[in-house]
């Protein structure tokens, strides 16, 4: 059961993300891809774990990790600078017509 | 590998910020709030993972964090903003590394140990590391063409073949692994090498236009990545994450095809090229029309629609349309953006482009908003735009953007077209909209041409 618990959080987890964009304007489609892209920078979490699982010894094992978690926090911090400056020109005040 | 309850918590508070975040950015009110939310849910679950009991290498670690976050931060920071589709792939890509080589340490430390992982997570990570390679190399790929490093779009000969034979290569080798077969370092290194090849083989045939979604799809690859990878570890925030991701991007991805009637199928296996099927043969010839021609025909119109697309954006020049849009509109023409859902290099892309140049909203049209009023328009300018207006996807079933959705630019009375040279465009596709009757071309970067036009109108004010 507790193993087939995790296919309950695929499904919903898979739903959900279909959900929360189905009515996403056209012009928000690159900051949003932008935006998701930083949040699958989350794999930062999963590379530190890995790396501090690793046998300290071994040079492989730490030469991976460290690749990982060099990979990841780039996606991570990248994404966030990217998408936060695309988001920026949205500003609220100014008129928001034809953003439909 | 049991995890804290504090942490526990804190993961599904970090969850339950990103999922909000996406959430907010696709409504262009609360999309700024959208990603401050998501960003406050990563430094939470990075903190919080420091706390996760049996880790070391924490000196490695760190230096790793801080590196890669500083170098991919201050790249993000002094990019400009008509290359921002390329970091956005590049981005991706790395995460996709990161995925696969997460699996890679797993797949090393058991075998160090003298353990297995169980069936399970074994194939989880093989498809983790499938998947998050072929997003790996294929961004890169997708990244040097954006960048203008990679000119063509290379076609193996029986592209579609390799493209199959690829992925039960690969596909093959980890079921042999899942199986048990060994799990020796030769055998992974081959499954790892052909999965990067097999990403390499299927964007490298991809044209320009329809880069976007292939860059879309690459980003779900990578959220579905993750959220394996999220299986293997037992992460709840990296399985969640993931997961959403992969879902959203794989229907952002529909979304983008369908503004651009492209089939996702179809991009992969049949790309456009321009030499793959040419289109019927264009009759007639090029008119130009000088900078002080186009000032007076667009300073004594009533209404004016510009087109803008990636050309102008990469000449700098979206800063003197809107100077030449208020000088027309101070001589009593009416003037708008008519935006198709793909100019620039991603859908929106233009608009954030328009929008930083200092372009109000309520000048910039839709294509479904606008193409009704092309009819009543004196002076369309095509500035740095090419397949977006080109009738052939009217009409010519024959060309390789036959169906594709246009700005009706060529249902306007006088047409000019601000062009760098006579050649084809970046999908190498000939435009039947310059050779028209009541089109002139105004050769020149958009940056000098616009500010020749710009002279010539204050003169006639």
């Amino acid at each position: 059961m507790t193993d087939f618990i995790y296919i309950y959080v695929f499904m919903l987890a898979a739903f959900t993300g279909y959900e929360v964009i189905s009515r996403v304007p056209v012009i928000l489609h690159t900051p949003l891809m932008s935006g998701s892209n930083f949040v699958h920078g989350v794999v930062l979490v999963g590379a530190m774990v890995a790396l501090g699982a690793a046998d300290p010894n071994d040079p492989l094992q730490l030469g991976i990790g460290v690749v990982a978690v060099f990979l990841g926090a780039a996606n991570a911090a990248g994404g966030f600078v990217v998408t936060e400056r695309m988001l920026a020109m949205f500003k609220p005040g100014k008129k928001k017509e034809g953003t439909k | 590998m049991s995890i804290d309850l504090p942490i526990q918590v804190s993961y599904l508070v970090v969850a339950a910020l990103f999922i909000l975040g996406l959430k907010a950015m696709s409504s262009p009110v609360t999309a700024r709030k959208g990603i401050l939310w998501a960003g406050i849910g990563m430094v939470i679950a990075t903190l919080v993972t420091f706390a996760t009991p049996g880790l070391h290498n924490f000196g490695w670690m760190i230096g790793a964090l801080v590196i890669g976050a500083a170098i991919a931060a201050w790249l993000g920071k002094t990019v400009k903003m008509t290359d921002m589709p390329q970091m956005v792939a590049i981005y991706n890509g790395m995460g996709g590394g990161a995925a696969a080589a997460i699996a890679a340490l797993e797949f090393v430390r058991y075998a160090a140990k003298g353990e297995t992982l169980g069936s399970a997570e074994t194939i989880l990570a093989l498809l983790g590391s499938l998947i998050g390679s072929v997003a790996f190399s294929g961004s890169i790929v997708a990244f040097l063409k954006l960048q203008g490093i990679m000119k063509k779009a290379h076609r193996l000969p029986a592209q579609n073949f390799f493209v199959v034979f690829f992925t039960l290569a690969t596909v093959a080798l980890g079921v042999w692994i899942a199986m048990g077969a060994g799990l020796d370092g030769w055998t992974l290194l081959g499954f790892y090498g052909l999965s990067l090849l097999l990403g390499v083989v299927l964007t490298t045939p991809i044209g320009g236009a329809d880069m976007p979604v292939v860059i879309s799809l690459l980003n779900a690859f990578t959220g579905l990545a993750v959220g394996l990878e999220g299986f293997v570890l037992k992460n709840p925030a990296l399985i969640i994450a993931g997961i959403v991701v992969g879902a959203s991007g794989t229907l952002l991805t529909q979304l983008m095809a369908r503004a651009m009637n492209r089939k996702i199928g179809g991009i992969i296996f049949t790309p456009i090229t321009g030499e793959a099927q040419a289109g019927a043969a264009i009759q007639g010839t090029m008119k130009e029309a000088s900078a002080i021609d186009v000032a007076s025909m667009m300073r004594y119109a009533e209404k004016v629609v510009i087109i803008p697309g990636y050309g102008m954006a990469v000449a700098g020049a979206q800063h003197k349309v809107w100077e030449l849009t208020k000088l027309l509109q101070e001589a009593g023409v009416t003037v708008k953006f008519a935006i198709h859902p793909v100019a620039g290099r991603m859908p929106g892309h233009m608009n954030v482009l328009l929008a930083e140049a200092g372009v109000p909203y309520d000048l910039i049209f839709d294509l479904e908003e606008i193409n009704e009023e092309f009819g009543q328009t004196d002076v369309a300018l095509v500035i740095g735009a090419n397949d977006v207006v080109n009738p052939s996807a009217r009409t010519d079933k024959s060309s390789p953007i036959y169906g594709m959705p246009i700005l009706n630019a060529d249902h306007a009375h006088n047409v000019i077209v601000n062009k760098r040279g006579k050649g084809a465009g970046y999908s190498g596709i000939e435009n039947a909209l310059f050779f028209g009757e009541n089109t002139r071309m105004l050769y020149g970067s958009a940056q000098s041409a616009i500010a020749e036009v710009i002279a010539g109108v204050k003169t006639m004010l």
